[in-house]
């Protein structure tokens, strides 16, 4: 029925006479795709770390891209050397992806620090961006697609499309700009950049044990409501700005394939036994529709990563995307090369998990 | 619900000047015009006609099941099974619509595959007919569901109810379809070409449960449907269609006996019937030359096997187990089989399209297990294919004449398709089809046209061999009938050796010297028309013959009786 | 486009017609007006960076004219219609002058990936084997990566970091090109997969065609159908990756050229202060561009998916056709007119 599971279940023709061996019920079936979908992860992985390196490496090393210009060639030389980036770049790969294996990422050059530590300080706010912004992504989103698919070609219709377009060709950067003006130095009801108050930060590091990070839930812990109001009225705006960009394409997605289970024979014949026009959209033509919905949303993940670089630098929300572009202006280009892969591993994972979904929600992968 | 067959009270449906026009890119199409019909409660009315005759239009227009760009004029008046209440559903409203939707008429597909939703289980989408109409809780809903499934012929519907759709095979899946119309109990149903996407002997249990419809249930049954044999098997009544019209009205016996319009003789007599091949056959066996039996076949396939690798830990499938035939240079070779029988792999594979994995099949002398295609190149130029689909078999971008100049210029017999086109004329003169068609492309012709242009193509080079893989399965009887008419023409004047692959017993008839006849990808008989067709030998070839439904209800009514036995 | 142009007999040409014009044609209701509105913002774009010269009030680069410097932040006004920026530029100026930045890396970074991924598409659909399955895994790798990530890296590779006027466009456009290699291999593969299995093709073999024969008048031909419409997504979304590059700081210098992201990106601090000119302008010239280019695109789409196409009967020649979306694949189904008779 779609592209995408066909891709899944393996190459149509190859077998050119309609012959499909009695499907029956296969007990290992999921437990064997699960497996053989979790493999493909470290091709995927191995793939780009192995383009990253090799691509960062043309340039020369980090250590003169870093310092050069700041240091004398011989300073320069000896600390190139203690790094080892003078030896062979093949015994530096292979040293590299033992490093990987050990799940080290490296250091960081301009603040010495561990990058997986980099991870464990604000990844959880990238995280708690990214949920945000998907929050608002599949509250506009999908509802909206689904009503722009029933009101097909009419004037509601038009306008969300033109809604979604517009969410996606407005760069997140811009978007959050323009939020910026309008709600913060022009009508100021909401905090312009951070992610709280210099006053709730404080609160939260003192009165919280074990902070998560997460500051919404940090702040609930504080008991204090000012404290949760005033992370959440921080929240808003990036939220709004990466969670748009992502609802543009939600929505269309969406409305396209709603738009083509609405046509399929099973809606005619559910229309055929009399089934009213609101539950043929809401049942019989959503659900399959939404099969090749959550495939798609996994390759949104690497959108909204993309998007979260842009918006976090736009509102100094101090996560990943925003040390990225620090430790970019800063030329520590082992910091940017631990965090990019650290982000692809991100990425192929959720896109396992997200195709696990795909396939649990569908009872042919599932029998 | 009632079991028996209810009273005649009047028409359950009652179309009075229906016209139907569509919107399209190439202005208005009138699609079905001036058409009035009555449909008796309890009674089979079959509405035959060709691709583009209105058949499906004004089957679904009873039940206002048409797209947003349809224009209707005219009336569909709609009776409860208990005669309750009528509609006229041209004028109803959306949610009057609904509630007449299954209730008064509900619909059987053509596609069972399609009809039914991949992501619920069966169980759910039964219930949804009799949710939408109310009044029942959810354990008399489900005991109802049940209750359908087991009377359809579904074993074990207890456990069956919870299964997805893709668990059944085809013939089930159609019965649960036919199950959800049923459900609801309603006065009519509409089977739209229900049996087409399936296997003759599947289509057979089809029909059989959709007369038990009529006579159980009391349901009346308008059937759509552009096979002959399936109206005499299972109608009262026929309604022959034509470019939108009603051409004849008619009881069964009546229109098969003594037909009144011309286009229903014409209809009638496209239909190919058993034992047409037989004098022709006998004609050909007594006119070839002495020790023809004895001359290197052109084909010859012994212990031929061909398995697809299966992926991901599945296991492989064996489509061709051990098969043994030989075409003789001449010689129409009918190779029969229902879908998964093998029949196409076959023919791929003689054409080099599909690899041989055990076995020997020789080729005009080549030896296609392990051949190299470097080495089958030079062969090919012998051998001519005509492939099943003429909608995809041609090159949308290419002119007619450029696609059949195409075997002409690989070959190097001529520079290019502007040189090949005095050899492009004859061959499309000798298919039957106007010079100019050459400058067409292939989306300007019709399934007919393109099946010969595909058939020039293929003899373009004067092939000793063709593999002609369902060639008319896609087209409608009368341009089947004439398509095969021209193949057996050409045959006979140019003698090439032929493969002649069909599901149609019918069809293979009619052209072949020998049948043979596969299941599950094996050989399961093997001899002329008359041996196989007159005493089948192995079981399946008796209830693949039974299963044949014949256009003359007379014979069809005995046949049944036949095939009741052997199941 | 550059692989469309490859000689094609005259006949076929004029049947199907040129790409976006016989779509025009094609198109009703709604989905003409947004063909229309997405071809009128293109057309303008195309037109400001073809007149960039005589439109624009001073040089991107230019600080000061004969009265002395223009001054930094000034609000709009006479002299300065949409007023200078914080490093002393006249904003009008710069948006003008972006158009030809934004054009430049938009064609250099198509051509590129078209080629490659066109020719590695077809070579790995057709022909499949351990070469295939390795560029499907490199390409989906790819492919499922954040974009930016990947542009970042590879501008690093390429500049620097920062860089001329040409560096700078080599480095954007190269970037981009990495990026969208995968996108037209994934598009032609499939493409060059489900043809390869279409009878006219197996028919060719049957004839006897060598491989390379089949390739280019059978399997090329046909799989680049969809090419203008994914050119035109791609296109918009080079000029966001663009944006989004000199938003970080991996821009070209003020003084080589003018590119919007990077003016976005010095008026952020501006943001804070109300100062809104400076950031307004620059920004809607990107959504200006992108959303010319993305409705075009789209409605091209929509044309070509019988599915989605405004409903008026689908056209019977037109079979197979494969929807693009900047997201991924999407269902395919058959059109919901097909199973009707007399519709066609």
């Amino acid at each position: 029925m779609t592209t995408t599971t066909t891709e899944l279940t393996g190459e149509p023709a190859a077998v050119p006479e309609a012959a499909p061996p009695p499907r029956r019920r296969r007990s290992g079936g999921l437990g064997s795709y699960i497996a053989v979908r979790f493999l493909l992860i470290f091709p995927t992985i191995f793939v780009l770390v192995t383009t990253v390196f090799f691509l960062m490496r043309t340039t020369g090393d980090p250590i003169t891209a870093a310092l050069g210009g700041r240091l004398g060639p011989a300073e320069l030389a000896e600390r190139v050397a203690a790094a080892g980036y003078d030896r062979p770049l093949f015994t530096q790969y292979l040293e590299y992806l033992g490093q990987l294996v050990r799940l080290d990422f490296g250091t960081t050059l301009s603040t010495n620090q561990p990058v997986t530590e980099v991870l464990a300080d604000f990844g959880t706010a990238t995280l708690e961006l990214a949920f945000y912004a998907l929050v608002v992504a599949f509250l506009v989103g999908i509802p909206l697609g689904r009503f722009a698919a029933y009101a097909r070609d009419r004037w509601p219709d038009a306008v969300l499309r033109v809604f979604a377009i517009l969410c996606y060709a407005t760069p997140v950067f811009f978007a959050g700009m323009v939020l910026k003006l309008v709600f913060s130095s022009g009508l100021g009801w909401l905090p312009a950049s951070g992610r709280a108050s210099t006053r709730s930060e404080i609160l939260i590091q003192t009165s919280v044990e074990n902070p998560t990070g997460i500051y919404l839930i940090d702040a609930i812990k504080t008991g204090n409501g000012e404290v949760v109001q005033d992370v959440l009225e921080h929240a808003v705006l990036p939220a709004v700005a990466l969670g748009l960009l992502t609802a543009g394409v939600f929505l269309r997605l969406v409305r396209t394939n709603v738009i083509g289970t609405l046509g399929m024979g099973y809606v005619e014949a559910a229309r055929s036994r009399g089934v009213s026009e609101r539950r043929l959209l809401r049942k019989h033509a959503y659900r399959p529709a939404l099969i090749p919905i959550v495939t798609v949303i996994g390759l949104q993940v690497a959108l909204l990563l993309g998007g979260a670089v842009l918006t976090e630098t736009t509102f100094e929300w101090r996560g990943l995307g925003f040390q990225l572009s620090e430790y970019l202006q800063a030329r520590d280009f082992v910091a940017v090369q631990g965090l990019v892969v650290l982000l692809a591993v991100v990425v192929a994972v959720t896109n396992f998990v997200v195709d696990v979904i795909a396939a649990l929600i569908d009872p042919r992968v599932r029998y | 619900m009632s079991t028996e067959r209810m009273a005649p009270v009047g028409p359950v449906v009652s179309i009075q000047d229906l016209s139907v026009t569509f919107a399209t890119d190439a202005g208005r199409v009138v699609a079905v015009q001036d058409v009035s019909l009555e449909v008796r409660a309890g009674e089979v009315l079959a509405i035959v006609g060709e691709s583009g005759s209105g058949k499906t239009v004004t089957a679904r227009s009873i039940l206002g099941l048409l797209p947003e760009t349809a224009t209707t004029r005219g009336a569909v008046l709609l009776t409860r099974k208990d005669g309750s209440s009528s509609h006229d559903v041209v004028t109803l409203g959306r949610s009057d619509l609904g509630d007449v939707r299954g209730r008064d008429a509900a619909m059987v597909f053509q596609e069972p595959s399609t009809a039914l939703n991949p992501v619920y289980k069966v169980g759910w989408q039964i219930v949804e007919g009799l949710r939408a109409h109310g009044g029942y809780s959810r354990a008399e809903a489900r005991a109802k569901a049940v209750d359908v499934l087991r009377r359809v012929g579904i074993p074990e519907p207890e456990k069956r109810i919870d299964h997805y759709p893709h668990q059944f095979s085809g013939g089930q899946k159609q019965r649960i379809v036919i199950a959800q119309a049923l459900v609801l109990d309603p006065g009519v149903i509409i089977a739209d070409e229900p049996t087409t996407a399936l296997d003759v002997t599947v289509q057979a249990e089809i029909l059989d449960l959709l007369r038990r419809c009529r006579d159980e249930f009391g349901t009346a049954i308008v059937l759509i449907t552009h096979n002959m044999g399936v109206v005499a098997d299972l109608a009262d009544r026929v309604a022959v269609m034509y470019q939108g019209q009603l051409v004849e009205q008619a009881d069964v016996r009546t229109l098969f006996s003594a037909p009144r319009e011309e286009y229903t003789r014409q209809l009638l007599g496209s239909v190919p019937r058993l034992g047409q091949g037989l004098a022709r056959t006998q004609e050909r066996a007594a006119a070839r030359p002495a020790g023809w039996a004895s001359a290197t076949p052109v084909v010859e396939a012994r212990d031929l096997r061909i398995v697809y690798p299966g992926r991901l830990r599945k296991p492989d499938f064996t489509a061709v187990d051990g098969v043994s035939f030989a075409i003789r240079p001449g010689e129409v070779l009918g190779l029969v089989g229902e879908s998964g029988s093998g029949k196409t792999t076959i023919g791929r594979a003689i054409a080099g399209l599909t690899k041989v994995t055990g076995g020997s099949l020789s080729v005009l002398g080549t030896e296609m297990n392990g051949v190299k295609e470097k080495r089958f190149r030079p062969v090919r130029e012998r051998v001519g294919f005509v492939f099943q689909d003429p909608a995809s078999s041609f090159n949308p971008l290419l002119t007619i004449a450029q696609a059949v100049a195409e075997p002409l210029v690989v070959h190097g017999r001529a520079k290019d398709a502007h040189e090949a086109r005095g050899r492009v004329d004859e061959l499309l003169e000798a298919v039957q089809l106007p010079r100019s068609f050459g400058d067409r492309f292939p989306h300007e012709l019709s399934g007919g046209q393109r099946q010969r242009a595909s058939l020039a193509r293929a003899l373009a080079l004067g092939p000793e061999l063709l593999i002609a893989d369902e060639p008319t399965s896609a087209l409608d009887v009368s341009v089947q009938a004439r398509v095969l008419e021209l193949f057996d023409e050409l045959q006979r004047e140019l003698g090439f050796a032929c493969l002649f692959i069909s599901h149609d017993l019918a069809v293979v008839d009619l052209l072949a010297d020998r049948i043979a006849v596969l299941y599950r990808g094996q050989l399961v008989e093997e001899g002329t028309g008359a041996q196989v067709l007159g005493a089948p030998q192995h079981p399946y070839t008796q209830r693949l013959l039974a299963s044949l439904p014949v256009p003359d209800p007379d014979e069809q009514a005995a046949r049944r009786a036949t095939w009741r036995q052997l199941t | 486009m550059a692989t469309t142009a490859t000689p094609t007999p005259t006949p076929a040409r004029r049947r199907r017609g040129l790409p976006v014009v016989r779509q025009l044609r094609q198109a009703v209701g709604l989905q003409r007006g947004m063909l229309v509105a997405g071809l009128v913002l293109t057309g303008v774009f195309l037109l400001t960076a073809a007149l960039a010269d005589l439109l624009a009030p001073y040089g991107y680069n230019q600080l000061r004219d004969a009265d002395g410097p223009f001054g930094a932040q000034q609000s709009p006004s006479g002299d300065h219609w949409l007023g200078t920026t914080v490093g002393g530029y006249d904003v009008l100026s710069r948006v003008i002058y972006g158009t030809r930045t934004a054009l430049a890396v938009i064609v250099v970074a198509i051509v590129l990936s078209l080629f490659l991924g066109v020719l590695l598409g077809l070579l790995s659909g057709y022909f499949g084997g351990w070469l295939d399955r390795v560029l499907v895994v490199v390409c989906d790798a790819v492919y499922a990566f954040p974009t930016l990530l990947l542009a970042i890296v590879m501008a690093i590779v390429i500049s620097g970091g920062q860089s001329s006027l040409w560096g700078g466009i080599l480095a954007a456009a190269i970037s981009i090109t990495v990026i969208y290699i995968p996108q037209y291999f994934r598009v032609i593969r499939a493409e060059t997969v489900r043809i390869k299995a279409e009878a006219y093709v197996e028919s060719a073999k049957v004839i006897g065609a060598s491989h390379w024969r089949i390739m280019t008048r059978h399997v090329l031909r046909n799989a680049t159908r969809t090419l203008p419409l994914i050119l035109t997504l791609n296109a918009s979304e080079a000029i966001l990756t663009l944006a989004g590059l000199g938003f970080l700081g991996f821009g070209i210098e003020p003084t080589a050229a003018a590119e919007w992201g990077f003016d976005l990106n010095r008026a952020l601090s501006d943001v804070t202060s109300g100062i809104w000119w400076t950031s307004i302008f620059p920004g809607i010239a990107i959504v200006w561009v992108v959303l010319g280019l993305t409705l075009v695109g789209e409605s091209l789409n929509d044309l070509a998916d019988p599915r989605l196409r405004s409903r008026r009967a689908a056209d019977a020649g037109e079979t197979g056709e494969v929807t693009v979306v900047p997201g991924g694949p999407l269902g395919a189904g058959p059109a919901g007119l097909a199973g009707i008779e007399g519709a066609s």
